[in-house]
């Protein structure tokens, strides 16, 4: 049973200066117990993606295709089901979340309050509860009493993942959720979200600009640009051997350290990412394309297969790959 | 990678830097630091947030004055004087994290570049300077950039301005603090790159402040790592980096994808808060050495526990690393009477 399915996804924003198409066409699908990761620079359309995926979107984006969770249309959902998705279906962690805790609450009550508000417990039950997720996430129960400020950025993130998981929801979305940690700290969050996934069997969705972070804590891979998906395969597959030139140059900028190739070489790409009002024709990426062809401004590539259980939208993909079982 | 000098441009000499926080309690952000930067040379100073690295910048600025040490610049201790210090910002600059807040969004590029000049009282070949300030960091052609305003630019092309705002005046040195933290990650690898071409072209020496290890390998002579205030492992940067000797730097470099350190060490809890500096090697409470044990086997871990770890010098001679760790010491002393 798929847990997420996605389907021709585009997200139009409407505004002064014309239409901004922020998702152009996405395609993907998660299983439970599976690890996605979308990987992306500012502005390619990723966390407009998240924000789809419960409807979040402000008003001036209009939505078109399908989004499935657990089989059911999220699009035509009555807006009393989607309250009743959202956290308990799936939740989602954002960037900088840690801000987002009230300050004048106490912790547990603030993780309490969505227990409260989607399952018949008493508040009793849900304060135990609360301190129940808690210690999954590595806080001492006695933590509930506190109030934000009395946590350090690293835990509050903690607390963010533990809210998350408050409803058992059977998908969770991080969006950026361990950018702002320090190395140490972020790792930690993440083998806590890696530990939980594996156990409870719940899907994730993970999205960062962070491709070697992706690479280590998600099975699969895809790279957007400009909107779309332009590769998609095993982790460590497009993170080592990137089939599409902007994958690629996104690898190379996290050098892998103890190879001499990369040291003393920062690599990057010259130019910057497109304005989406004025996307470049044929393949958006072709400006900026390292070993860019006559063709690529003329010709929108689709993705192709390029490997088992890989594809790339790239016209040089060569066919060898294609045909490989 | 460049030769180090043998006289340094800018050194720290154990440097103390001390906060009266709430309640009276000192907070010791810089607890005896000793570094040298080299002409020409790029030093990598990496450490968690809290680990003081931030405040060393600073002082080493003139910006923040040490309890107790002393900045040199030149061979020369730093006056603090308001002429000693406006010559010597003419020489060290500082290249800030956030190229957005960096700029007055009034300003024109030009503006923002020819602000150092004026400061300073330049007033010959301005725009000549701006120009040759802009196209040494990538903007070409530069009068194509003078009248742009900040939000009309990318945010690579905004570090860059702040670059070329800190290039004008042409310094000797270079503080870089998480220079390409802010950026996106197709674009740090072209800033990084000018780094090292204007240290190449220009024989510019920056210390860059991050928490990112792989910058440091990308483009970093030397690595220093920081913890608590103190520099506990500094060397030449593939040598930290492909064999960390301290405990703490393997924790650090473990958690890297494809690390050189074949087992991830997840160390627990969060860097204790400088009021509080544990007693003995500062590192012991989270030390993963101590706690499986190899510590006891090796009969040091009543030292991690109590005995204070010496300050580290600037490198040794031999251009080992040097390495702040009880366990480390005893290791290698057993191995220095055999031959090698």
């Amino acid at each position: 049973m798929t847990l997420l399915d996605i389907r021709d996804l585009e997200v139009t924003y409407r505004s002064a200066r014309g239409d901004v198409p922020a998702v152009r066409g996405v395609n993907l699908r998660l299983r439970p117990g599976e690890t996605l990761g979308i990987a992306g620079e500012s502005g390619c359309g990723k966390s407009t993606l998240a924000l789809a995926l419960l409807r979040l979107l402000p008003a001036s984006a209009s939505v078109r295709g399908e989004i499935r969770l657990d089989g059911e249309e999220v699009l035509g959902m009555s807006w009393g089901r989607l309250r009743a998705v959202r956290w308990a279906g799936t939740s989602i962690v954002f960037q900088g979340a840690m801000h987002a805790l009230n300050p004048v609450h106490r912790i547990g009550r603030q993780i309490a309050e969505p227990i409260l508000l989607h399952e018949k417990v008493s508040e009793a039950g849900a304060r135990q509860r609360a301190e129940e997720l808690l210690s999954q996430v590595g806080l001492p129960g006695w933590r509930a009493r506190s109030y934000p400020h009395e946590l350090s950025g690293g835990q509050r993130q903690r607390v963010m993942i533990a809210m998350a998981l408050a409803c058992s929801p059977r998908l969770i979305v991080a969006d950026e959720a361990t950018t702002a940690l320090d190395v140490m700290i972020q790792a930690q969050v993440l083998d806590l979200i890696a530990g939980l996934v594996a156990e409870r069997d719940i899907g994730l969705l993970m999205i960062s600009h962070d491709l070697s972070v992706l690479s280590s804590t998600c099975a699969r891979l895809a790279v957007m640009y400009a909107g779309r998906v332009v590769e998609e395969g095993p982790a460590h597959q497009v993170f080592a051997d990137p089939r599409h030139p902007y994958s690629r140059a996104l690898a190379s900028a996290f050098p892998t350290i103890g190879d001499p190739a990369t040291r003393g070489q920062p690599r990057g790409l010259g130019g910057d990412p497109p304005d989406p009002t004025a996307l470049p024709s044929g393949c958006a990426f072709h400006p900026r394309c390292p070993v860019v062809l006559p063709e690529c401004s003329s010709t929108q590539v689709d993705l192709v297969p390029a490997g088992p259980e890989r594809v790339a939208a790239c016209v040089r993909v060569d066919t060898a790959a294609r045909s490989t079982p | 990678m460049s030769k180090r000098s043998p006289s340094p441009v800018l050194s720290a000499r154990g440097l103390e830097v001390d906060f009266r926080v709430r309640g009276g309690r000192r907070a010791r952000a810089v607890d005896g630091v000793n570094l040298d930067l080299a002409p020409g040379e790029i030093l990598a100073l990496a450490g968690e947030s809290g680990c003081g690295k931030t405040t060393l910048a600073r002082t080493l600025l003139g910006l923040v004055r040490p309890s107790a040490g002393q900045v040199e610049y030149a061979g020369r201790p730093l006056a603090y004087s308001t002429g000693a210090l406006k010559s010597y910002r003419r020489a060290v600059q500082l290249v800030l994290q956030d190229p957005t807040g960096a700029l007055n969004p009034r300003h024109t590029v030009y503006e923002a570049v020819a602000e150092g000049l004026r400061i300073h009282g330049i007033s010959d070949n301005e725009r000549d300077r701006v120009a040759e300030a802009l196209a040494r960091c990538g903007l070409r052609p530069p009068e194509r950039f003078f009248l742009a305003y900040p939000h009309e630019l990318s945010g690579g092309q905004r570090q860059r301005v702040v670059i070329a705002g800190a290039l004008v005046l042409e310094p000797k040195v270079i503080i870089a603090d998480e220079p390409v933290a802010s950026l996106d990650a197709s674009v740090r690898g072209e800033i990084l790159a000018l780094l090292l071409r204007l240290r190449e072209e220009f024989g510019l020496a920056a210390l860059v402040v991050t928490h990112d290890l792989g910058l440091a390998w990308s483009i970093a002579d030397r690595l220093a790592v920081m913890y608590l205030g103190r520099i506990v492992e500094s060397g030449p940067t593939e040598q930290v980096l492909t064999n960390p000797r301290h405990p703490y730097t393997q924790a650090l470099v473990s958690v890297l994808p494809d690390s050189p350190v074949d087992r991830s060490i997840i160390l627990s809890g969060e860097p204790p808060d400088v009021t509080r500096i544990p007693a003995g090697c500062r590192f012991h409470p989270r030390c993963h050495e101590l706690a499986s044990g190899a510590a006891e086997q090796a009969g040091v871990a009543e030292a991690c526990r109590r005995t204070p770890l010496p300050v580290l010098g600037t490198d040794p001679t031999d251009g080992a690393p040097a390495v702040a760790c009880h366990l480390h010491a005893a290791r290698l002393t057993p191995t220095a009477d055999s031959p090698k």
